[in-house]
């Protein structure tokens, strides 16, 4: 699915990522964990094209898409929830959901699925999206990430700031898109619990190096939660 | 009484011509905060534009078909003033976005480009463009005048702030400008291609413009500082309305424009300009970021 080998990512002038190698296999679940500032974020911002990547590959499906500007990447179907959400803040709901149809690039209509998995966005449909809490936001940025049916879903620290019963909620959302959507999903998290109950695969970042990979299954959580604090 | 009406109608009439001119920079500065200072440059564009169309149609229509050139010069005007302004997006400002003085100062050199231009184009004297003989003359009631050309601006500018209100509120394109304008990167992420978007915008603004000269052109002569005179009314009615909102243009316009007409009714053309930057000295002194402010959660810059 998504294939990232040799990258390196700036911010201006300052390395951020160093030779970057990470996998998302078709229809798997992979969380990338480190500690703050260890680049995880630009990772995702990386493979989004929102940074620059002067070299190594990206592949989608087999395609390299290094050199494209993030609204194809987009059209290529990977849907971004970034952190913070970034929801517009002066449109309506509905509209935020509409904008999230634009990669198809003819007018549709977001699937169903959405709306029952995410009630408040049809509940709240003509509110300003500023004006929406923290955890609404968070649901409205995966459902607006998801309305162009995307084959790979990154998120970017979705249970940053959001209070338990609704990163339940958040969870199950992300495993039922992965099970009966066969959508791919590349995650970036803080909270190693959340992670380790949906991932299928784990990498933690350092540095901009990747430290340690595993099948979670398989994985010793001592020793992650050890480099995570370290 | 008939004075009163009289000086009402002037007033909105001013008012609707700021309006035009402010319109324009309502799009380009205000949502995408670039400080334009050929603006009043594009709005020459559009009066040499209607000059052009209508010495085009007196030297190939017979008579009877020469006033309708009025209908071509809108479009005409719209056309040059967005085609240049999709050029300059593309070669100059695209380069400065985020780079404010260096835009300000890049524009106000390709300003004084354009008007030596227009200087060596269509020489120094100012050129006139006759108003369509439906426009001539107007409508006396009571001892008011009401001329035809006036309403016919007031109600030009009423179809584009109603098209622009349409194009950004109803429309698809502008769902894709306010998205761009209110969080670019993410705009991206949603496969809006953000450089067309930031080119058609700014085209958008620069053809308003284009459209204010058409009317300024009934008005009075054209010479190569004709942007000039507007100008410095438009940017005042954008910052006064507060940045970035329709309604408060449309409002900063009409403050702007009726205070000047009423300041120089009861006193003289030169304190009116005094009397109109006071009030807007002491308006941005209370509220410095203008009538309507963008109020938002997610918004705390």
């Amino acid at each position: 699915m998504l294939h990232v080998s040799g990258m390196d990512a700036y911010y201006g002038e300052s390395r951020v990522i160093n030779g970057l190698d990470l996998e998302v296999p078709d229809g798997k679940i992979v969380a990338l964990v480190g500690r703050n500032g260890m680049g995880k974020s630009t990772a995702l911002k990386s493979i989004m094209g929102l940074v620059k990547t002067p070299c190594g590959s990206i592949k989608m499906n087999g395609e390299e898409i290094i050199k494209k500007p993030a609204y194809d990447r987009a059209r290529l179907g990977i849907g971004y929830v970034p952190q913070g959400r970034d929801i517009f803040p002066q449109m309506t709901v509905a509209e935020n959901l509409e904008l999230g149809l634009l990669p198809l690039g003819k007018k549709g209509k977001a699937p169903e699925y959405i709306y029952e998995m995410f009630p408040i966005i049809e509940r709240f449909a003509s509110r300003k999206g500023g004006d929406l809490s923290g955890g609404q936001q968070q649901q409205l940025a995966i459902g607006r990430a998801l309305a162009a049916q995307p084959k790979i879903l990154i998120l970017d620290e979705p249970t940053e700031g959001i209070q338990p019963s609704i990163i339940k909620e958040i969870g199950r959302a992300i495993r039922q898109i992965n099970e009966t959507k066969g959508i791919s999903v590349l995650i970036v998290e803080q909270y190693l619990d959340f992670v380790l109950e949906i991932a299928d695969y784990i990498y933690v970042m350092e540095k901009g190096e990747i430290i340690y990979k595993s099948l979670v299954k398989d994985c010793n959580e001592g020793e992650i939660q050890r480099l995570m604090t370290e | 009484m008939a004075q009163f009406i009289n000086t009402l109608f002037n007033a909105v009439s001013l008012s609707s011509i700021v309006l035009l001119t402010s319109l324009g920079l309502a799009v380009t500065f205000g949502l995408m905060r670039v400080i334009n200072m050929a603006h009043g440059e594009f709005v020459m564009v559009g009066a040499y534009a209607t000059y052009a169309v209508q010495n085009l149609f007196s030297a190939i229509f017979p008579k009877s078909i020469q006033p309708l050139y009025y209908f071509v010069a809108i479009p005409a005007a719209f056309a040059a003033a967005f085609a240049l302004g999709s050029l300059l997006e593309f070669f100059i400002i695209s380069r400065l976005y985020k780079r404010v003085v260096d835009s300000l100062l890049a524009t106000w050199g390709i300003s004084l480009i354009l008007q030596q231009a227009a200087r060596s184009i269509f020489g120094t004297q100012g050129v006139n463009v006759t108003a369509p003989p439906f426009l001539q003359g107007g409508i006396f009631i009571g001892g008011c005048t009401f001329s035809y050309n006036r309403i016919f601006i007031i109600a030009l500018v009423g179809i584009c702030v109603l098209s622009v209100y349409l194009i950004m509120y109803k429309s698809g394109f502008g769902k894709q400008m306010r998205a761009v304008m209110q969080n670019r990167a993410m705009a991206q992420c949603m496969g809006i291609n953000s450089r067309m978007v930031d080119n058609v915008t700014f085209a958008i603004g620069s053809g308003l413009a284009g459209i204010a000269g058409c009317s300024v052109a009934l008005l009075g002569s054209v010479d190569s500082t004709v942007g000039q005179n507007y100008i410095v009314n438009a940017f005042m009615a954008v910052v006064l309305g507060g940045v970035g909102k329709l309604l408060g243009t449309v409002l900063g316009a009409s403050i702007i424009g009726s205070a000047s007409i009423f300041a120089e009714n009861y006193t003289s053309s030169s304190i009116a300009k005094a009397i109109v930057l006071l009030i807007v000295i002491v308006f941005l002194q209370k509220r410095p970021q203008g009538l309507f402010v963008i109020k938002n959660r997610s918004l705390d810059e």
